[in-house]
């Protein structure tokens, strides 16, 4: 009761102090413990193209940061605790539940968000976060996989991220994902559509511009999933990169297919060094 | 001989239909991305270019500009660069040209043509995601670019 009458007092002051956009400077603090990098200095592989990264928290309003600053505001996190559900229940021919392999959440994945998309030298494929725990439903518990970008999915990898905020992305580029990173790169600097469009367009050339009512972030994807206001549900990345191709009024690759796992490889390097931070709270 | 009278039927048939209308793919782009002729025919009117500036499933110019004389429209964007005193600052062959598309005058802008239907890269049909097939209709009409461009004009310093 009274941590909770301090934070709101912390959050009317942070309300005050700022404009009507984002503090630049503000800084994310998650639940008054888990503290986010959302500014660092670009990766290497950036080649100058980017001085600093910045995640797409700093570009949204004061009222939408401070959803995610605590766990109680945060939409998402209803997923996560339907995901800590499904967790701990047997699924499958198997009989077996994700607790039985992985045991503790909380303890046992904190370090895994960080690394996807990631290659499975196993299976000879790069995988998104989505993908693996499909092949473990698959594979482990015999259950059918989740659908690409269905609720429970996301909810899982909100789960997933949820126990890894504060975790440094860091996202492999070189050895057997070499090519499929430089694959990534070149879609996304291709403008396509009737609007001639690439992602840099808008997320490198641009990011802090306003277009009409929007703030334009730098398009990073440590914040995902991502619970967003506009539609009111969790929302993967491969989904967000299909709405921004469409709005190019460009012919649209699908989720899952090659291209879009290449470019999430791509676009997720990119924000190397920030943290993770999903489910994370945008408009 | 035969030349000069297909020249002069050209001419009257002119004159009988009224100016004709430039189609996206026959426009003329000078060296510098000027657009001489009318693309419609027909003076453009300032007050649909208003309309069409600041309507965002026509030319929604202000996503992305910032202008002052439109202050009443809200949310301007700051992509490009304002459009005060455009008027004072480039001719009307300029202004045609730019909007029909900037990319003869500016190669790398992130500008769209707003008068072109074919060479694009993955085309859709519109905001579906789905594939379009060239050439797509043109984000405006000829008569909307002129009437654009007779608003640009106005902008005086």
């Amino acid at each position: 009761m009274k941590k909770a009458a301090l934070k709101t007092a912390l959050g009317a002051l942070a309300f005050v102090a700022s404009g009507a956009f984002a503090d630049e400077d503000a800084s994310l603090v998650i639940n008054g413990e888990i503290e986010i990098v959302t500014e660092t200095a670009a990766a290497a592989h950036l080649d100058g193209a980017l001085k600093t990264v910045y995640s797409g928290w700093v570009f949204r309003s004061d009222e939408t940061q401070a959803m995610q600053a605590d766990d109680f505001d945060n939409p998402g996190m209803l997923a996560v605790e339907s995901a800590m559900a499904t967790w701990a229940t047997a699924e499958g021919t198997n009989g077996k539940s994700c607790a039985d392999c992985h045991g503790d959440a909380s303890e046992t994945m904190t370090e895994v968000r960080a690394t996807y998309p990631k290659w499975n030298e196993k299976a000879g494929e790069l995988r998104t976060l989505g993908q693996q725990i499909n092949a473990c439903r698959e594979t482990e518990m015999g259950a059918e996989p989740y659908k690409t970008d269905s609720a429970e999915l996301l909810a899982m990898e909100a789960l997933i991220s949820s126990v890894g905020r504060g975790t440094t992305i860091n996202v492999a580029i070189d050895g057997p994902v070499a090519d499929i990173w430089a694959q990534g790169k070149e879609l996304y600097y291709t403008r396509t559509g009737q609007l001639d469009l690439s992602c840099a367009s808008c997320h490198e050339q641009n990011y802090g511009n306003m277009i009409r009512a929007d703030h334009l972030s730098q398009g990073q994807i440590n914040g995902f999933p991502t619970y967003r206001l506009n539609n009111a549900a969790l929302n993967g990345v491969q989904g967000r990169f299909k709405g921004c191709v469409r709005d190019t009024r460009a012919e649209t690759y699908a989720p899952n297919s090659p291209e879009f796992i290449a470019l999430e490889l791509y676009v997720a390097s990119r924000g190397n060094g920030l943290s993770v931070e999903g489910p994370s709270v945008r408009n | 001989m035969k030349r000069i009278i297909q020249i002069a039927v050209g001419l009257s048939l002119a004159a009988t239909v009224g100016a004709a209308e430039v189609a996206p793919e026959a426009v003329e782009y000078s060296e510098y991305g000027e657009v001489a002729v009318s693309l419609s025919g027909t003076a453009g009117d300032p007050q649909n270019g208003i309309k069409v500036m600041t309507t965002r499933s026509k030319g929604n110019c202000i996503a992305c500009h910032q202008v002052t004389d439109l202050q009443d429209y809200p949310f301007h964007g700051e992509v490009g660069p304002s459009l005060d005193g455009t008027g004072s600052r480039w001719e009307e062959a300029q202004l045609r040209g730019i909007v029909a598309n900037a990319k003869h005058t500016f190669p790398d802008t992130v500008m769209p043509a707003f008068y072109k239907t074919t060479g694009f890269t993955r085309p859709g049909d519109a905001f579906t995601g789905k594939a379009g097939t060239e050439p797509l209709p043109p984000l405006l009409t000829a008569q909307e670019i002129e009437d654009v461009v007779a608003y640009l004009v106005t902008l005086k310093d």
